[in-house]
């Protein structure tokens, strides 16, 4: 162990971000925090970002980790600092994102007494994290800030909190550097075992009908782990998909590509999904949205489960072969195993279902009725794909509607360029998001593609856009309703809409430039393609206003308790279909 | 033991009603930090799984070690989910499912009160004598037994207390420990 430093509890905050080579804190400045920000005062090694509202702050360190693969840092004073990070840390547990928020505390001798700003953080916030500390001994704070690096980013990542009474931030303690530390009990293993590779190997090569089904622990393992999965699929010839939260980890223009399954994946896969006999899941957990009618799930198949968190294993669906494991790691064996034993598929099985795969991308279950007069919202993410997809471009999204367009076209070719809320769904990720990604990545095309409703709830970030300047591009496809919402109330209620027209909207072009940005309203189809490039070439921060036909549905569809076989298609289906598709079981799921 | 190899299971998965519910008695030895007991039980509540008995206590100061026994009941894949999301927490060390192992050792320890004269008196004593409750404390017209025993035992004992003056209860929840030589993983 490294001699100890004699410091305070504030020095020893940036002294650690600094040692864990943190170069951006999204944060928030008030009374319990304030000896760390004049910290950050006298030193130039970590930037600071001055948010709007901690919300923003979170999901920024988000996007800023789901971008770089490091770890977000956001930064909150006590009482409603704290709680404001309360939705942006549930969203990281959700999607398993490394983030470290640090929280100011009331001094230790107040605590308890309900004091100006005090809230119980620790408890407030110890369901929406993996771990979190309310640091009493100054002496305990250096190896509880290492801790809580280590933490957040070992095994399934995931949000940390360490809360800091103000007393301790003054107080003059000894200071460890983080190579002393160590957490004994969490030791997640990283390793697959010989025997599980084995056995998922020998049932890949008995299939006739394989198909990958993969997510976002693909990505969270990092680059490597996307390279191997590519590798894989080539050396096998298998078909694969993707959850949404694993989008570009095989990129879209590759050959065994079908786009995305679930809910408002396409017909290829989900279709694939029902068929297939041998499943093999790396990285993602059978989530509601993917799997549908559970009894119905595919129904015929033996199922293989790479995941780095042994309760995400038979969580929901039972599996064959459980491999236990970081996603590099087992594709590694996975490869090494296959080419050892000099498998091959049986190839006339396997054209046959590549040919049965064909005749469902024949059903072009992604088209649309094209429109000269109205923007379709589909055409317009078609639209900005072709103009941004040379670029080096990042997309972040809002939730609704608009984010599953953005996941049906647009086409993601790497690993870390899409950054969307898929566990907890969080209206409002997108913009602060893009903040976070822009921070990281300052020269590159940073665009949130966006809704009218999402939008409103985080807009104030806009402005730290501006002060930093970090321009962002948030497209916003407009079509005045919290679209999703209003489809769900079109399939179950009567097509009663009930509370979900965007009443009173803001004029978001004058809304940017009170800003300080600047706005765009788009109309016409033929404008759109100069409006972009205009949006693209600005070197401001930008709202574009795109305004797409209102009443335009997400299909396809798998309706709520219905099974991968029973889907929705978009361009010909009725509204009696939509209104009936749901029957009395399906009514009471989300 | 590798958590794989288990025969786990889902807690929503749709096979779960045609199973049994059962009792099974987890040991759950974790770093005796602030949080640590907060966070067993709000899994638990978060996550809809029932606690029937939870003890706790530190077991091995200088180490900062406690250990939990939990009783818990749900089907067998609802057990096994919450031994694995027991497992993966940060401050937990190791989990053993005593039930699943077999063989193991659960005690209780009870205080009764019983108010009362006269035969009713007399007899109490006769029957706390035939389970081997000690006297800890009296009074003129009350006992209070000690007991030890399987949760059974001390059940039965109290009930038969019931026309005898029973008038309060206190009692610990289940210790529980494996027999033979082998020591859980720390």
């Amino acid at each position: 162990m490294a001699e100890a430093e004699l410091m305070t509890g504030a020095e020893m905050v940036l002294r650690a971000l600094a040692e864990h080579g943190v170069k951006h804190v999204f944060g928030y400045p008030g009374g319990a925090v304030l000896p760390i920000y004049d910290e950050f005062f006298q030193q130039d090694k970590v930037k600071h970002i001055l948010v709007r509202h901690e919300q923003g702050a979170t999901h920024m360190a988000e996007g800023y980790a789901r971008s770089t693969g490091l770890c977000g840092v956001a930064l909150a004073t006590s009482g409603p600092g704290a709680t404001n990070c309360v939705t942006g840390l549930m969203d990281a547990l959700g999607d398993s994102i490394p983030m470290v928020c640090i929280t100011g505390q009331v001094p230790t001798h107040l605590i308890g007494t309900d004091a100006f700003q005090e809230c119980d953080t620790v408890g407030i916030t110890r369901p929406c994290t993996k771990q979190n500390w309310l640091v009493k001994d100054v002496n305990d704070l250096s190896r509880i800030l290492h801790e809580a690096f280590y933490v957040a980013m070992t095994g399934r990542p995931g949000p940390v909190v360490v809360d800091i009474p103000k007393d301790v931030q003054f107080a003059k303690g000894k200071y460890t550097s983080k190579d002393g530390v160590i957490v004994k009990s969490y030791q997640p293993k990283t390793q697959p075992d010989a025997s599980a590779i084995e056995a998922a190997i020998a049932l890949i090569a008995t299939a006739k009908k394989p198909l990958f089904y993969t997510g976002g622990g693909v990505i969270n393992s990092g680059p490597k782990a996307s390279k191997l999965l590519r590798e894989l699929v080539e050396l096998t010839g298998i078909p694969i998909t993707s959850t949404l939260m694993g989008l570009g980890a095989y990129p879209a223009s590759g050959k065994e590509w079908l786009g995305m399954l679930g809910m408002h994946g396409t017909y290829e896969a989900n279709m694939a999904m029902h068929d297939c006999d041998v499943m093999i899941n790396v990285g993602a957990r059978f989530d509601d949205r993917i799997t549908g009618r559970l009894d119905g799930f595919a129904p015929h198949s033996k199922k293989i489960h790479i995941d780095i968190d042994p309760s995400s294993i038979n969580k929901v669906v039972r599996v064959a072969v459980p491999v236990i494991a970081d996603v590099a790691a087992a594709l590694e064996a996975m490869i090494a195993s296959w080419k050892k034993h000099k498998h091959t598929l049986d190839q006339a099985a396997l054209k046959s279902w590549k040919a049965e795969i064909k005749t469902w991308k024949a059903v072009d279950c992604l088209k649309y009725r094209a429109n000269k007069d109205v923007i379709m919202p589909q055409y317009a993410i078609e639209r900005l794909y072709e103009l941004t997809k040379d670029m080096d471009t990042y997309i972040t999204t809002e939730v609704g509607q608009h984010q599953m367009w953005a996941a049906q076209f647009y086409r993601f070719e790497k690993p870390n360029r899409w950054m969307t809320s898929g566990g907890l769904g969080t209206m409002g990720y997108g913009l602060p998001a893009a903040v976070g990604v822009q921070a990281a990545h300052p020269k590159s095309l940073v665009i949130d593609i966006a809704g009218d409703a999402s939008v409103q709830m985080t807009m104030q970030e806009f402005s730290t856009a501006i002060q930093y300047k970090l321009p962002i591009k948030i497209f916003i496809l407009n079509n005045q309703y919290m679209g999703m919402v209003r489809q769900w109330q079109q399939l179950l209620h009567g097509n009663r809409m009930s509370e979900s027209y965007s009443e009173a909207l803001p004029d978001f072009v004058k809304l940017a430039e009170a800003f300080g940005g600047v706005g765009f309203r788009c109309e016409k189809p033929e404008d759109l393609d100069g409006m972009i490039k205009e949006m693209i070439a600005s070197p401001h921060p930008v709202l574009f206003d795109c305004r797409v036909a209102n009443l335009a549905n997400c299909f396809p569809m798998i309706p709520s308790g219905k099974a991968h076989n029973e889907m929705l298609l978009g361009a010909d289906v009725t509204d009696e279909q939509v209104g009936t598709a749901i029957d009395a079981k399906g009514k009471a799921l989300v | 033991m590798n958590a794989h190899q288990q025969a786990t299971g889902s807690a929503y998965f749709i096979d779960t009603k045609k199973l049994e519910s059962e009792t099974h008695t987890l040991a759950v030895v974790a770093e005796n930090q602030p949080g640590v007991l907060a966070r067993i039980i709000g899994l638990f509540a978060g996550r809809g799984y029932n606690i029937d008995s939870l003890t706790v206590s530190e077991t091995e100061h200088e180490k900062h070690v406690s250990r939990f026994t939990i009783v818990t009941s749900g089907t067998a894949p609802v057990v096994a989910q919450i031994k694995a999301q027991l497992e993966r927490m940060v401050l937990v060390h190791s989990v053993a499912d005593l039930t699943v192992q077999g063989n193991f050792l659960a005690r209780e320890l009870a205080m009764v009160k019983v108010q009362g004269a006269g035969e009713r008196r007399v007899e109490a004593l006769r029957l706390a004598d035939a389970f081997r409750a000690r006297v800890i404390d009296a009074s003129t017209d009350s006992f209070v037994f000690e007991l030890t025993g399987k949760p059974d035992k001390i059940d039965q004992f109290i009930s038969l207390m019931v026309p005898l003056g029973l008038v309060e209860v206190s009692r610990t929840g289940v210790a529980a420990i494996s027999r033979g030589s082998e020591a859980m993983k720390a």
